[in-house]
């Protein structure tokens, strides 16, 4: 056995759901497991990473690493990795897990696998499934060549169990290994959501064309305020400028892995079955019977969105608060 | 200044996948190939960047087997790129892919800028990019919505999640990932077409870069096509009896509420 790092990612102190899974998955495959995370809330996280399964937590607990830059946290990143030498690193496809370990990979002459849905850990060997060709086909991704093996996860793939607040990693303090920068981040821009991000999201209400106009996105953000979801759109939607293109979901918008993804007013064109075809469950709200949509659904109501959405604010209200 | 432009031809997402018969790839009989459509918005910043600092050149790049990918870039010359290069071969991954475009760019030398799609809607790994940076020891940006240029650095903005962005500053030479949003990418103009008919297109064979096998970090098997879905089940009744069942079902049956 040996050992795997964990990239574990935070949101003001919070440790998000995707690195909670991929500890989990690290712990239980019977290897060590070590987590690295960074900034100065770097130490806030540290108790929640050993309830759920690394032994050993690395901290760079510098405030320059509040903010993603792929220069310092791949020198970081790597300096870790020297120190631990894990044959296995784990982390999320999130925006800083698929921008910073590719680099990585390169620096450290191995392989990454991106965008994985399923994970088999064996020892000191890994394998990855990966959707290709927008969810039309799935590949086995075998890693050769590769001293380490990355793996960057999908968001909600991976089963969570309950923390085991008895496990405590022990903690390591790095100093910043981060010099000479090309790279500054000037600035951040904050979204306008609080919600989680669409690719994080384990339930999606998204709207198209069928809602007529940018007002009426109203109707389903009270529909995901009850259910704690996250609202997307289609491109039709982005296009008309009703919301913003961050929500908009598909081939040239995020491709998203909820539980849960309600399509109100969506034909389903097949890039936007690119980007939440893998959703486990989909639920379908058109007036067109013919809709494509409904060939991609698990449950379809044909109807006027008008009428159904608020009557279904009010069906999961009853249902959730009893 | 040298501006270059890195473009992957992807099958259109219209077009029907089949597996070989190997499983480690697709039957490529009978699909339909395109720009990947992120880098059209690469080719178009890059065009951009040329017509505003006279002198300039944009170089536009690909990797695959010649006889089909010098389609896309003969569609980046008809959308006005200057001059095309392909590395011909078969077979590579991502790291091997981007090792050969950094070995190419340095060889050519001068590059200042150089633009990528933020991902291939094909492998669907958006690796390449920040690769290739790392081969050429340079910084890089992905996902990047606004371009700017001051002579010397380049400043960007990142779409990250939750709709936030990030405002970037690199100094040059620089990789920029470009995402939807950037620009509109214009349509290769008659003219043009027929000008990027007559370009000659540089061929470089991969087997002339002494790239090592042993750069070839990820391999592909058992690739498969999606299960059947069961068949979507209808609800009826009234639009108050279709928003009851279908709770149900989402707690019930699906459990997942
Ligand atoms: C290169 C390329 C990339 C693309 N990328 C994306 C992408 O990333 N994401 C994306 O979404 N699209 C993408 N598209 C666009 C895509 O092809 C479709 O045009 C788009 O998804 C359609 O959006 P829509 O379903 O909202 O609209 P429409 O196709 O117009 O569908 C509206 C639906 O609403 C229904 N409706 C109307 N009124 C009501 C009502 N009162 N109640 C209930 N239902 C109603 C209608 O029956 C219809 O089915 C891309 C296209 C191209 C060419
Ligand atoms: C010699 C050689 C032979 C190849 N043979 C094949 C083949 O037979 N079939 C096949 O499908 N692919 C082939 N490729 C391409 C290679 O497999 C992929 O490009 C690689 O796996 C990276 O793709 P990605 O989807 O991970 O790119 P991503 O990292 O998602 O792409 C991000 C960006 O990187 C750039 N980029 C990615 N790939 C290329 C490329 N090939 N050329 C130029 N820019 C690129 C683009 O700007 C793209 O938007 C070959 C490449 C080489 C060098």
């Amino acid at each position: 056995m040996g050992k795997v790092l964990v990239f574990a990612e935070q949101t003001n102190g919070k440790l998000k759901r995707s690195s909670i899974e991929l500890l989990q998955a690290a712990a239980k495959s019977g290897n060590t497991v070590v987590a690295v995370t960074f900034g100065s809330h770097a130490g806030d996280v540290t108790a929640a990473i050993g309830h759920n399964g690394a032994s050993e937590v690395h901290v760079v607990k510098d405030a320059a690493l509040d903010s993603y830059n792929p220069e310092s946290y791949t020198a970081n990143v790597v300096a870790i990795v020297n120190k631990v030498q894990p044959s296995i690193i784990l982390a999320s496809a999130s925006s800083t897990g698929k921008d910073l370990f590719p680099r990585v990979a390169a620096r450290l002459n191995t392989g990454v696998a991106s965008d994985c849905t399923q994970l088999t850990i064996s020892g000191d060997n890994v394998t990855a499934v990966k959707p290709m060709y927008s969810g039309k086909a799935f590949a086995t991704v075998n890693f050769e060549n590769s001293p380490i093996k990355i793996v960057l996860m999908r968001a909600n793939q991976l089963p969570v169990e309950a923390a085991d607040t008895s496990k405590t990693a022990s903690v390591v303090e790095n100093p910043n290994a981060a010099t000479d920068l090309k790279t500054l981040i000037k600035e951040i821009v904050k979204g306008a959501s609080e919600k989680l991000d669409l690719t994080e999201a384990n339930i999606i209400v998204s709207g198209g064309r069928g809602l007529k106009e940018a007002a009426n996105f109203k109707m389903l953000n009270d529909l995901a305020d009850v259910l704690g979801a996250t609202v997307g759109a289609t491109r039709a939607v982005v296009d008309a400028g009703w919301v913003g293109h961050g929500m908009q979901v598909g081939q040239t918008g995020k491709t998203v892995a909820p539980t849960l993804y309600i399509a109100v007013g969506i034909s389903g064109a097949i890039q936007h079955l690119a980007g939440m075809g893998s959703s486990k469950v989909i639920v379908a709200i058109n007036n067109d019977a013919n809709a494509p949509i409904f060939q991609k659904a698990t449950y379809g109501i044909v109807g006027d969105a008008f009428d159904i959405v608020p009557k279904l604010t009010e069906e999961f209200k009853k249902a959730l608060h009893h | 200044m040298k501006i270059f432009v890195c473009i992957k031809q992807v099958p259109d997402t219209e077009t029907k996948i089949k597996i070989s018969p190997d499983q480690t790839g697709i039957d490529t009989a009978g699909i339909k190939w395109v720009m990947n459509p992120y880098d059209e918005y690469a080719v178009e910043e890059a065009n951009k960047l040329r017509d505003a600092n006279p002198g300039s050149q944009v170089w536009v790049l690909s990797a695959g087997p010649k006889a089909r990918v010098v389609e896309s870039l003969r569609t980046a010359l008809a959308m006005g790129a200057d001059e095309a290069i392909v590395i011909n071969g078969e077979g590579l991954d991502n790291f091997s892919t981007a090792k050969a475009l950094a070995e190419v760019i340095k060889a050519e030398g001068g590059m200042k800028i150089i633009f990528t799609g933020k991902l291939a809607i094909d492998d669907n790994a958006s690796s390449v990019s920040q690769m290739m940076a790392e081969f050429l020891n340079v910084p890089h940006t992905t996902v990047v919505s606004k371009f700017a240029f001051n002579g010397e650095n380049v400043t960007v903005e990142r779409d990250v999640e939750g709709g936030a962005k990030e405002v970037v500053q690199m100094m040059t030479p620089a990789v920029v990932g470009a995402n939807k949003g950037l620009n509109m990418p214009r349509y290769a103009s008659l003219p043009g077409i027929m000008k990027a008919k007559k370009k000659v297109i540089k061929e470089i064979e991969f087997s002339s870069l002494n790239i090592p096998a042993t750069d070839i970090k990820v391999k592909y098997s058992g690739m498969t096509l999606p299960a059947d879905k069961p068949a979507v089940k209808m609800l009826s009744g009234d639009s108050s009896a279709q928003a009851a069942e279908l709770v149900k079902l989402l707690r019930d049956e699906a459990k997942v509420l």
